[in-house]
């Protein structure tokens, strides 16, 4: 298991990998914005928990059919499912290798992007916070997303549409939860939600898209 | 361990492809499963590897205890050699790559990506797989496809030292590579192409 999660982390920083994608494309969304609301730092400063959040989703969104589709195209998805390792686990550890290699930089870097939208302290510290809490539950449906697609050849559009809607209870809660923090206003309860949404998917997911892949391989 | 296939069916895409498959494969043996193209070699072995259920019939082995050669190598291009064969040592738990590299004539390359290597040395480090899993019965398709008439020498050697030690080998080919070997046809097997699906999932079960 330790195996394949530093194999995947490896691919994924190296070339062609995806590494480094996401925490750009984040940066671009977060830097194109303020061009298209205009330079009102108020303004802003109000928006910024919510384009950060959607932003990171993005980002995230990126790089999810890579999770399984190029084990499947060059044949290491077939000789992992004959392998020792249960699916289940290897369905959590390549999520979690996402969520290391995306979701994770993308956390770490969002308080210094905040900045760019003129949004106060301690508004950076709910932005990461809600965002670390998040972002593992964005990579564990992902994963189950991209287990439905992995047999159909550019299914990354499909899995797009399939994924987002999933989303959206993360980001409400989690938008809700920094918006709150930065506003200075008791947010405990979207967090504990949205930990719930982490915990629920991370617990039951593996088993879903191990299934999903499982039929993908017949 | 001895593999025994008892009246297996198997299907491809809901459809049978071959029915009533029934042979043997003892320790220390090797057999070839031949046929023509589309006769369902690659099905059986998928079959009796685990990837996909069989429709009737029974296998004495659990998966568990077979390693599977399939056409794609499932090598990573920017991990190096050692990388890919590394890799799937730990995922098998054994750890000494040394001596598949050393079987399949690998030595020289460990710090190649493995993207650059071609085809036949690709195919030479997706065979050095099988060493490290350490399981007793290996099903291998077309194991010797884009490989030279010296790899295939190589490969046939490793074969024999896997049987030697107890192993199997079931070995879907079209060539003939000096083994001493049992031959299995699948023709015999072929199930009849304008039978009507017989698919029964409970998923069909609901409209009829």
């Amino acid at each position: 298991m330790i195996a394949l999660l530093l194999r995947d982390m490896r691919l994924g920083v190296r070339s062609g990998g995806g590494f480094g994608l996401g925490l750009a494309f984040f940066l671009i969304v977060i830097v194109l914005v303020p061009f298209g609301v205009g330079p009102d730092s108020e303004i802003l400063a109000r928006i910024a928990p919510g384009i950060l959040w959607v932003g990171a989703l993005l980002a995230c969104l990126l790089s999810l059919d890579r999770i399984f589709q190029l084990d499947y195209e060059d044949g290491t998805l077939d000789l992992l499912a004959t392998a020792p390792i249960p699916m289940e686990g290897a369905v959590a550890v390549k999520a979690l290798a996402h969520w290391l290699v995306t979701g994770l930089p993308l956390t770490l870097s969002a308080p210094i992007f905040a900045t760019l939208l003129n949004l106060e302290s301690p508004g950076h510290i709910w932005v990461f916070l809600s965002l670390l809490i998040g972002t593992p539950a964005l990579s564990m449906i992902g994963a189950f997303g991209a287990a439905l697609t992995v047999g159909l050849k550019r299914g990354g559009l499909l899995l797009s549409l399939l994924v987002l809607p999933l989303y959206i209870p993360t980001l409400i809660f989690g938008a809700e939860a920094a918006t709150r923090g930065a506003a200075g206003l008791e947010n405990a309860t979207p967090l504990a939600l949205m930990a719930g949404i982490t915990a629920g998917s991370i617990a039951l997911l593996p088993f879903a898209a191990s299934a999903a892949i499982r039929v993908n391989l017949r | 361990m001895e593999l025994l296939v008892d009246n297996l069916t198997v299907t491809r895409g809901g459809l049978p492809v071959l029915e009533g498959v029934t042979f043997d494969m003892r320790p220390g043996q090797v057999v070839m499963l031949r046929g023509p193209n589309g006769s369902g070699k690659t099905t059986l072995l998928r079959t009796l590897a685990g990837l996909q259920p069989p429709m009737e019939g029974s296998v004495s082995v659990e998966p568990e205890a077979i390693a599977y050669g399939a056409h794609a190598d499932g090598l990573k291009s920017t991990l190096s050699v050692a990388e890919n064969l590394q890799f799937w040592a730990s995922v098998y738990g054994t750890h000494d790559i040394a001596p598949a590299l050393a079987a399949f004539n690998l030595n020289g390359l460990t710090t190649r990506a493995a993207g650059n290597l071609s085809a036949g040395q690709k195919r030479r480090l997706g065979l050095a797989r099988l060493l490290v899993t350490g399981r007793e019965i290996w099903l291998l398709d077309e194991p010797t496809v884009s490989l030279d008439v010296a790899s295939v020498g190589l490969f046939a050697d490793a074969v024999r030292a896997h049987v030697g030690q107890g192993g199997s080998a079931l070995i879907a080919t079209h060539i003939d590579m000096g083994l001493e070997a049992r031959e299995v046809d699948v023709t015999p097997f072929r199930a009849d192409p304008n039978g009507s699906p017989r698919v029964a999932t409970a998923f069909d079960e609901a409209f009829t």
